[in-house]
């Protein structure tokens, strides 16, 4: 679906001339669709947010949230108990242990799907792909919906490498995720020999034309071209918020040196600073050879880094008002292949959440003995779609008015795991 | 009485037993009697040669990555991956029993070797850390730090003075046993692929001195283009022990796997076996020649070999649940009924 907004007629000119009058700070474009008044009313107590890292490559279940140590597919790792009594962890996630009690596991998913591209969609959209059908993000959802028309700062943003995302769909470009990697954004310091007012100047001239111009010929093209303009403007002013540097060292130290500690560190100054949602990617668990000394070293790595996170979330006050997600585009077998290896299985799995409305120390969904089957409250990803929702405080059952339509934010046949909600 | 040496070219599987899971390690027992196991099942077995009966039982919390005899003939040491050392009476007539065990490293012990006379043995793990144990009490001796990644490999040289070990980055160091410093290291990087795709793969999984004094040999694999495909190559290196030079690359070329260990054997061939995507081989390279000059297809990838104390045989444990003892030696001609005698 597109993101379409002219029709031409005066009605629609004069509302929207209306709509962009009203949002503050000068931004313009790119907002033909709005979100529904009981969302904003949703939000009226504290701004909530989001960070989601993302596994890529498909997460082992048994190297991470559901261990099955000794048994004919558990692998070399022992399980280790956590801070929530009769949970436990694999011995790779000795940190993240200590912090059971902020998180919560869902250990029944089974997205019957073995494709890395299917899982990677069913995941960031919670729903079946559609030949034809363009579906915005989490990502984009979550920012659109949470939105702080007060904050400058960017809404979506995704850590490790740059750009801009196609991944708004129908919400529009505003709401599609920019690239950050630890470091000021490229090229967002005003350049030397440009003063401050001439730059105001100019931009001043800009926005004329572009609304002149917009009065008749608005498109989606034209919204993300404008649009573009106004959030470069935005990273200019906030540019050290990018900036990870800035941290002092004992945030390093606790982060760790690794790239993904600091892309922790840089998601907690983004959050911190107002984003909505950021988006962070640990690679590479697409496993099918050597599974434990790969896992060994990036679960280990990622157990610095996501420990720290969490605790640093809690100790800022911030553990509240942000619901983390970690996840996967699918597990992995439990059967051990002859390479050390395991391969692709969304039979069977787990993912980890906490924060925001996230009940602490929850746990849903069992696997059997040896982690071949779920056997109780088996969940698919699209009630984990509402779930993320619910777990911000959003009703996963309203809709976006697109266009004058309403369409839904989630799959309107599934629900939200109720029970992991407070 | 002469010492029959080994003859590669007449290589063949002489036994194979089969386990109810697939196998990590394995190692012979002095007297040659039996050959030991470990498997994904957390257990260990001893299968009685040529008969091949089983005795299993329970061992650590975790896989056993690799397995040694001491020099009494009847205790056997078994490395974890939960971080433990144990002893076992291996040889007794009944289930063997553990007779200790001992926090030896922090991480998996990936690696064992006895030293020639007996009275010590070494370690090396995932905490970077190789250490010597004296044999008959088990105590910690000393401990050699210096790797800056895991340790996978570990060989005493006969001379009883020098300790060599490999990690998973390609460094080999030369350790000075009563001092604990590091004399020279070797440089295998070829071994270690790293950041293709994001992983840090490879290692030295084998390291050995030839018995001729002259060589070095370590393994493992190379030309990782997909590592977590397992589209890689087995390889093995050789060193001139004098100048501390790579002299060889001996390569087993058109085979994807890992050359997961290697033995010298009394011909002075280098045995690698190796496993993988590509099947499972036993390679046979002398130190003249790069190219291997004999390989033998294994029915299944192999994970590990070891060598008989008759320098005959070869001990080698697969994912399909068998351990196989391949004879060096000629096959003893099969007599066919239905041939008819020569005439005389």
């Amino acid at each position: 679906m597109q993101c379409n907004y002219s029709c031409g007629s005066d009605e629609h000119v004069i509302a929207r001339r209306q709509f962009l009058g009203g949002v503050a700070g000068g931004v313009v474009g790119g907002l033909g669709v709005m979100a529904g008044v009981p969302a904003a009313k949703q939000l009226e107590k504290t701004q909530q947010r989001v960070v989601c890292i993302y596994m890529s490559g498909g997460l082992s279940q048994l190297e991470s949230w559901d261990p099955k140590p000794k048994t004919d597919t558990g692998g070399p790792f022992r399980a280790i108990p956590t801070s929530v009594p009769g949970i436990h962890l694999s011995e790779l996630l000795p940190s993240t242990a200590k912090h059971m009690d902020k998180l919560a596991l869902i250990r029944g998913i089974n997205t019957k799907n073995g494709d890395h591209g299917k899982g990677n969609y069913h995941m960031q959209h919670g729903r079946q792909q559609i030949p034809g059908v363009s579906l915005p993000t989490l990502g984009a959802v979550c920012s659109k919906a949470l939105e702080d028309p007060g904050n400058p700062m960017p809404g979506h943003i995704r850590i490790g490498g740059g750009g801009r995302g196609n991944d708004a769909a129908y919400l529009g470009p505003r709401y599609a995720s920019i690239g950050a990697n630890g470091k000021p954004p490229a090229n967002s310091e005003r350049p030397k020999g440009l003063s401050e007012a001439a730059d105001s100047l100019r931009n001043r001239l800009r926005r004329k034309a572009n609304d002149r111009f917009s009065l008749r010929r608005r498109t989606t093209e034209t919204d993300a071209y404008t649009y573009s303009y106004e959030r470069a403007l935005q990273l200019m002013e906030r540019r050290d918020v990018f900036d990870v540097s800035k941290e002092p060292g004992a945030m390093h130290e606790l982060y760790g040196k690794e790239s993904f500690g600091q892309h922790c560190l840089t998601a907690r100054r983004l959050l911190e600073a107002g984003s909505t949602f950021v988006k962070l990617s640990h690679s590479n668990y697409d496993t099918h050879n050597e599974n434990f000394n790969f896992h060994l070293e990036q679960v280990g790595e990622f157990d610095k880094g996501f420990a720290a996170l969490i605790g640093d979330l809690d100790d800022r006050g911030m553990l509240d008002s942000t619901m983390i997600v970690v996840m996967s585009e699918f597990g992995r077998t439990p059967k051990i292949n002859k390479y050390y290896g395991r391969d692709h299985w969304g039979t069977a799995w787990s993912i980890c959440l906490g924060g925001g409305r996230i009940a602490r120390g929850a746990l849903v969904g069992k696997t059997n003995a040896n982690g071949t089957k779920v056997i109780d409250r088996e969940v698919s990803f699209a009630q984990l779609f509402h779930t993320y929702l619910a777990g911000v405080g959003l009703d996963s059952h309203e809709p976006f008015d697109v266009g004058g339509r309403p369409v839904p934010m989630a799959d309107p046949a599934f629900s939200p795991i109720d029970e992991l909600i407070v | 009485m002469a010492v029959t040496k080994a003859n590669p070219k007449t290589v063949h599987v002489a036994h194979q037993w089969k386990h109810s899971s697939p196998l990590v390690s394995c190692c012979f027992a002095p007297d040659g009697r039996y050959v030991f196991t470990a498997g994904q099942d957390y257990a260990l077995q001893r299968w009685e040669i040529p008969s091949g009966k089983k005795v299993a039982w329970s061992a650590h919390d975790s896989w056993v990555r690799d397995m040694v005899f001491l020099h009494d003939g009847r205790t056997l040491i078994t490395a974890g991956c939960d971080d433990t050392l144990m002893y076992w009476d291996a040889m007794s007539s009944e289930t063997p029993k553990a007779i200790r065990t001992v926090a030896a490293h922090k991480g998996w012990i990936r690696s064992l070797c006895v030293a020639a006379d007996g009275k010590t043995f070494v370690s090396g793990g995932n905490d970077r850390l190789v250490k010597l144990w004296n044999a008959s009490d088990g105590k910690l001796i000393r401990s050699f730090a210096g790797h800056k990644l895991d340790v996978y490999s570990t060989f005493l040289h006969p001379d009883g003075k020098t300790l060599y070990s490999g990690d998973q980055g390609g460094e080999i160091r030369e350790w000075e046993i009563s001092s604990g410093k590091t004399l020279r290291t070797f440089d295998a990087k070829v071994l270690l692929t790293n950041n293709t795709q994001g992983v840090r793969y490879g290692g030295v999984r084998g390291l050995a001195v030839s018995p001729d004094n002259r060589y070095l040999a370590a393994c493992g694999l190379h030309k990782a283009t997909n590592p977590l495909g397992a589209v890689n190559e087995p390889i093995a290196l050789l060193f001139d022990r004098k100048t501390g030079k790579k002299v060889r690359t001996q390569a087993g070329s058109g085979i994807k796997g890992i050359a997961w260990q290697l033995t010298w054997l009394n011909d002075g061939s280098l045995a690698v076996a190796s496993g993988g995507s590509g099947g499972g081989f036993l390679l046979f390279w002398r130190p003249d020649s790069d190219k291997e000059y004999h390989r033998f297809k294994l029915p299944d990838t192999a994970r590990d070999m070891a060598v008989h104390p008759d320098g005959l045989q070869l001990a080698t444990v697969h994912y399909d649940r068998h351990v196989r003892i391949h004879k060096l030696t000629p096959k003893p001609a099969v007599k066919n009924p239905d041939k008819p005698a020569p005439k005389k």
